[in-house]
């Protein structure tokens, strides 16, 4: 909402300044997003005193000496005829650019220098008036800003009026709050409204209205007739006949009042609507009569495959549910979103129907999207407009209307329906606005911050103070609010009203002792932070991407209204974002990629895991990718070799050990596509995969793990209005089983190594474990050293090196002992698997 | 062999030793001189020890004892020096101290985090913990639960992407009305989270960004108790600073306060990154709406509460310097190794 510093003044003049009431409104109203000098182009702009003038012959010009304050006289040069020795007038130096978009330059004409330009209003961009410069009535001295001279310096406040509060979408709503907070009385509407000058509010007062005409649904003056056939899309309508009027530009202040709510000045009849809508909150719209068909005004529904060209030039396609504007035959306007092209005003017009209508928030909202036409009016009357501000907002336009515009009102304004039913009162008990803010606000201070802004406030006279917690809770006030309030249904939103006017930054800051919450923490914000340091530890990057992905519809849900539709789908996996990263990566030219991500995936859907469930099922996963060199290139080491499957291997044991403590944690052969399954405890938690990318052939191959952490449920925890902790209280967490101390050995270790000829088709585990069931208790450690493929070694057949650790625990072992266990050990290698020792 | 003869024999071995020693690089070359010097079977100390006895008797002891000085100051100056070599082979060779040590792969955590990391753990001190809820949610948890009105402008303010009958949550709020639904008062938690809007992706806007809701739920609970434990979270968060809280709207409390905090660029007096109004919007807050704990299944007449909402992305452009939030998104590693620690 753009509020003009001038009109607000109009409205409550106080004597702020516009700094000062824009910190006003942000810390007690509405935050203050804008604060827009208007004439901001004139500030250098100052006054200058003519203090030798002298004209040239044969020409319009004259040549003068110019007191610009600086202290030394100025030469310049002056085209006007009405230059006035001793007069003041707005003085643009040299370097000054104007407003029309030059600078001023020093320049020679005849033998003098100009050293600058004495200005009309028309050079001021303050009027067409050029007949010659414009001669200031001012006591200023020469050097004086203009702008604190002449009354143009309006100030622009943009403000951010939030949805609760539509009343703020106008002046007289801003006014409002201005006057309660600074105790200054509010003007009559109708006197604020009225044209800034005297000869205008003179025209303007001398206009009568009479009487409104009520009707339910039908009535008829001035020739024009109004029928309301959709009661509910428009509880109250509104409409006036003005005939004889003239269409032409807006006087001066008109133009300078819709200019400054940001609004391009039209015509005089037009900017009277605007003026209106952005003085009074109330959107009305002018008709030209003559283009309406028998002069009647219906309000009705759409009817199917109607349509309605709106002013803005495009054919819009109507529907049944749309409340629009007719004439006897045809639509003529989409009710309370825009007007039609064909009875709009134009410069022919003589005649007007006028319209001040209440239009229902939700029609008008649903309207508005359909159409995907959000206006100033819409915007007014989806929030909602003040249902007993119509009449008022009548007889402003009508005024205004006559005053600028000419002609007469031809009979009486004719209201048809009535405004909804006001709110119910609101109950408030001083005690609760103590419990709820923690600080003592008197009963009498609550009064008179609510009666402020225009509740009113039934119940005790004059209370004592409330103090939190003393107990008194017998002052209870009965509330009822202002018809442009329709936001306050509790007593919570008398409380805002009284914490606010009261000051935020005055309410206290303390903080009092808590009990602890019953709350614990998620488990999963726990494994995911324990997960994001380990991973971290190993030298990975976390990475925070889009959710979204390019899938298909079978296995993926889709979003209903994608922003993209090359990505419309949510992920089903946490490597889907990964590898489009990792391809992102590589287009710039970087191939070592260590990322990882702890986040949602979105299953349930389709076949994406076996069988789809139909509903959501959230899990949190965390998401690995690994490629390029193992380490930096140090020039001890030459190049690091690339990141292999065994790196991933590696990085998905530590892992996942990270993310279930404890549990026992198993790697072992997936089923295709993946290399390894990850298990804990027995459970399947995740994979080890080759990842494919659309990769450049410098890329070396890219590795990727993925880890359940657990689910997200999306199942309600309890019914609405309902709670699931009825009695119980919550679990607390076990605390985490800790590390057993082993006894650290005292006797010395035996080790050997056996070179072992397996068939590549005999997976090493195998191998492993006959070594662990046939090596006894005393087998400390088995440790898998070398494999060994080539000369020597028979085709299908590798050699698989391993260093095997013994140690009793109380005492040394003897060399035979040893060599019996290494017998032993071959021969059961031998009978169980047919594996033989390497020999030679 | 004469008195004299031995002396300048003892003399001689006790000049050319030293040097000998200082001489030995390795400790191969030590052995070597060792036995050379004051070796057992061959070295010159020995011989001259074989010589004494062929000297007159009454001579010997002076001998003696020339020899035995010589010996046991050779002895020293070979035990020193083997510990200096045997110190330097433990060293190893020298090496061009100005060439670079060997890295390892940093990791890093993501700027986003660090922010929800850090406000985590001042609002730890102040017991809270944390609470997570599912990013695809009921519509319901979203809106209903938190007092929206139906088709109304407030929800223009949450352009939402939906999925068949859920909503992808266009904040942590919903995770107010699970929390109070599993447990019962007291309720100090913060809920971390991502959220989701239909904002097309530009260098301010992106339709998916982290949130960190808070909510505190007892008896007794203020808006004093809001301002302060806030401010202290500002005080903590961006240093000693001043704040200022100013009307909001927020369906879900009542009254609504934004937080912000000076601008820490111009210290107040206004410049492009504030707007020229000297204050940076932090956070939205305010009291629990009555509503919502009804909603909830508590009783609004004995329980109060706050809660606030925030935006770690703004918050980590802000203080890294960032000037588009998609390179937040698009993981360039180039981007992330900046960050590390």
């Amino acid at each position: 909402m753009n509020v003009s510093h001038e009109w607000l003044k109009a409205f409550v003049p106080h004597t702020l300044g516009a700094e000062q009431v824009r910190d006003l409104l942000t810390a007690h109203v509405a935050t203050v997003e804008g604060f827009e000098r208007l004439r901001a182009d004139l500030a250098s702009f100052v006054v200058a005193r003519v203090v030798e003038t002298e004209k040239v012959p044969d020409t319009k010009l004259s040549f003068n000496k110019v007191d610009d304050g600086s202290g030394t006289l100025l030469e310049v040069v002056c085209g006007a005829p009405n230059v006035t020795l001793g007069a003041m007038y707005p003085f643009a130096r040299s370097g000054t650019m104007m407003p029309a978009g030059f600078r001023i330059e020093k320049k020679k004409i005849r033998g003098f220098t100009s050293n600058g330009m004495l200005c009309s209003a028309r050079e001021l961009g303050l009027g067409e008036e050029h007949d010659g410069i414009l001669e200031l009535q001012t006591n200023a001295a020469p050097g004086t800003s203009l702008l604190s001279v002449l009354p143009i310096g309006d100030v622009r406040l943009v403000v951010d009026v939030l949805p609760n509060r539509p009343d703020l979408l106008s002046h007289i709503g801003v006014a409002r709050e201005v006057s309660a907070l600074t105790s200054v009385p509010m003007r009559s509407a109708l006197d604020a409204m009225l044209p800034a000058d005297a000869d205008g509010a003179a025209a303007g007062r001398a206009v009568v209205v009479g009487e409104a005409q009520r009707h339910a649904t039908q009535g008829a003056s001035g020739g024009a007739t109004v029928r309301r056939d959709d009661p509910d899309g428009c509880p109250q309508y509104l409409g006036a006949v003005i005939r004889g009027i003239t269409v032409a530009p807006s006087p001066q202040w008109l133009r300078e009042r819709v200019e400054a709510a940001g609004v391009r000045s039209i015509n005089n009849v037009v900017d009277v609507t605007n003026v209106v809508l952005h003085g009074l909150g109330q959107p009305m719209h002018a008709f030209d009569l003559g283009t309406l068909a028998d002069q009647t005004v219906v309000i009705r529904r759409a009817r199917a495959g109607e349509t309605l060209k709106t002013l803005d030039g495009v054919e819009r396609a109507l529907t049944p549910e749309m409340t629009m504007i007719a004439d006897a035959q045809r639509s003529i306007a989409v009710a309370g979103v825009m007007g039609g092209q064909e009875s709009e005003v134009t410069d022919t017009t003589t005649d007007l129907f006028l319209e001040v209508a209440y239009f229902d928030p939700q029609r008008t909202r649903q309207t508005r999207r359909a159409l995907g036409l959000s206006t100033d009016a819409s915007y007014r009357f989806e929030r909602g407009i003040d249902p007993q501000g119509l009449e008022t907002a009548m007889r402003t336009a009508i005024a205004l209307m006559v005053a600028v515009a000419g002609g007469r009102l031809d009979g009486n304004i004719m209201a048809t329906g009535a405004a909804p039913a006001a709110m119910t009162d609101v109950s408030l008990r001083a005690a609760r606005v103590a419990k709820v803010l923690g600080a003592s606000v008197s009963s009498v201070e609550i009064r008179q911050y609510l009666e402020g802004v225009g509740f009113g406030v039934r119940g005790p006279g004059i209370g004592g103070r409330v103090e939190v917690g003393d107990g008194d809770e017998d002052e209870e006030f009965l509330v009822s609010a202002p018809s442009w309030r329709r936001d306050v249904s509790r007593d919570v939103d008398l409380i805002e009203e009284v914490a606010r006017l009261h000051g935020y930054d005055r309410l206290p800051d303390t903080i009092e002792a808590y009990r602890p919450t019953t709350v614990p923490d998620h488990p999963l914000h726990v494994t995911g932070r324990r997960v994001r340091d380990a991973l971290v530890a190993a030298g990975l990057c976390e990475v925070r991407p889009m959710p979204f992905v390019k899938g298909d519809d079978a296995s993926h849900w889709r979003v209903t209204n994608p922003l993209a539709e090359d990505e419309p789908h949510l992920r089903t996996s946490v490597l889907q974002s990964l590898a489009s990263r990792a391809e992102y990566n590589l287009t710039r030219m970087t191939g070592d990629i260590r990322v990882f991500e702890v986040g949602s995936v979105f299953l349930g859907k389709g076949l994406a895991h076996g069988v789809g469930t139909g509903t959501v099922d959230e899990e949190v996963r965390v998401g690995v990718l690994l490629m390029g060199a193992r380490h930096p290139r140090h020039f001890a080491d030459g190049a690091s070799p690339a990141i292999d499957a065994w790196d991933a291997k590696g990085l998905a044991e530590r892992l996942a050990r990270a993310a279930f403590p404890g549990a026992p944690i198993a790697v072992e052969a997936g089923e295709d596509p993946a290399l390894w399954s990850i298990g804990a405890s027995g459970r399947m938690v995740g994979t080890v995969c080759r990842v494919s990318l659309d990769a450049p052939v410098w890329a070396s191959p890219a590795f990727g793990i993925e880890i359940t952490l657990g689910a997200m449920p999306v199942a309600p925890v309890a019914a609405p209005g309902a709670s699931g902790h009825a009695g119980v209280r919550p679990a607390v967490a076990l605390p985490p089983v800790p590390v057993r101390y082993a006894a650290l050995p005292t006797t010395p270790a035996a080790e050997f190594d056996l070179a072992l000829l397996v068939p590549d088709d005999l997976p090493a585990g195998d191998v492993e474990r006959v070594l662990r069931t046939s090596g006894g208790e005393m087998l400390e450690r088995l440790e898998l050293f070398d494999e060994f493929r080539g000369a020597g070694i028979p085709d299908g057949m590798r050699s698989l090196a391993w260093r095997l650790t013994f140690r009793h625990p109380e005492r040394t072992l003897r060399d035979k002992e040893i060599d019996g266990r290494r017998s032993q050990l071959l021969k059961s290698l031998e009978n169980q698997l047919g594996v033989k020792p390497r020999t030679a | 062999m004469t008195l004299d003869d031995f002396k300048s024999a003892a003399e001689s071995l006790r000049t050319d030793g030293p040097p000998q020693i200082a001489a030995a690089a390795t400790l191969d070359a030590w052995t070597d001189v060792r036995n050379a010097l004051v070796g057992r079977t061959s070295g010159r100390l020995s011989e001259l020890m074989t010589a004494l006895g062929t000297l007159p008797k009454e001579d010997r002891r002076d001998a003696g004892q020339l020899a035995n000085a010589v010996k046991q100051e050779l002895e020293a100056l070979l035990e020193a020096h083997h510990v200096e070599l045997a110190r330097a082979q433990q060293l190893g060779p020298a090496i061009d101290r100005s060439m670079p040590g060997r890295a390892t792969w940093q990791g890093t955590v993501h700027p986003v985090s660090l922010v929800i990391d850090e406000v985590i753990e001042i609002f730890r001190e102040l017991g809270f913990t944390i609470a997570l809820g599912p990013e695809a949610e009921h519509a319901w948890y979203n809106f209903g639960a938190l007092n929206f009105p139906t088709d109304h402008p407030a929800m223009d303010m949450h352009d939402t992407l939906y999925l068949d009958d859920l909503v992808l949550r266009t904040h942590t709020s919903p995770v107010q009305v699970r929390t109070l639904q599993q447990y019962p008062p007291p309720i100090r938690i913060l809920a971390p989270g991502n959220v989701y809007r239909r904002d097309f992706f530009d260098p301010s806007h992106a339709p998916m960004f982290a949130q960190i809701e808070g909510l505190v739920v007892d008896e007794g609970i203020t808006f004093a108790d809001l301002k302060a434990t806030l401010t202290r979270f500002a005080n903590r968060f961006f240093g000693a600073t001043k704040t200022r809280f100013r009307p909001s709207y927020f369906p879900f409390t009542e009254p609504s306060a934004e937080m912000d905090v000076q601008c820490g660029v111009c210290k107040g007096s206004g410049c492009p990154v504030c707007k020229q109004s000297g204050w940076v919007e932090i956070l939205g807050s305010g009291m629990v709406h009555p509503a919502v704990l009804e909603n909830a299944g508590l009783d609004s007449e004995r329980y109060t509460g706050w809660a606030f909402g925030m935006g770690p992305a703004r918050t980590a452009l802000a203080r890294h310097g960032i000037p588009d939030i998609r390179i937040l998104y698009d993981a360039d590693v180039r981007f992330l190794e900046q960050f590390a620690r």
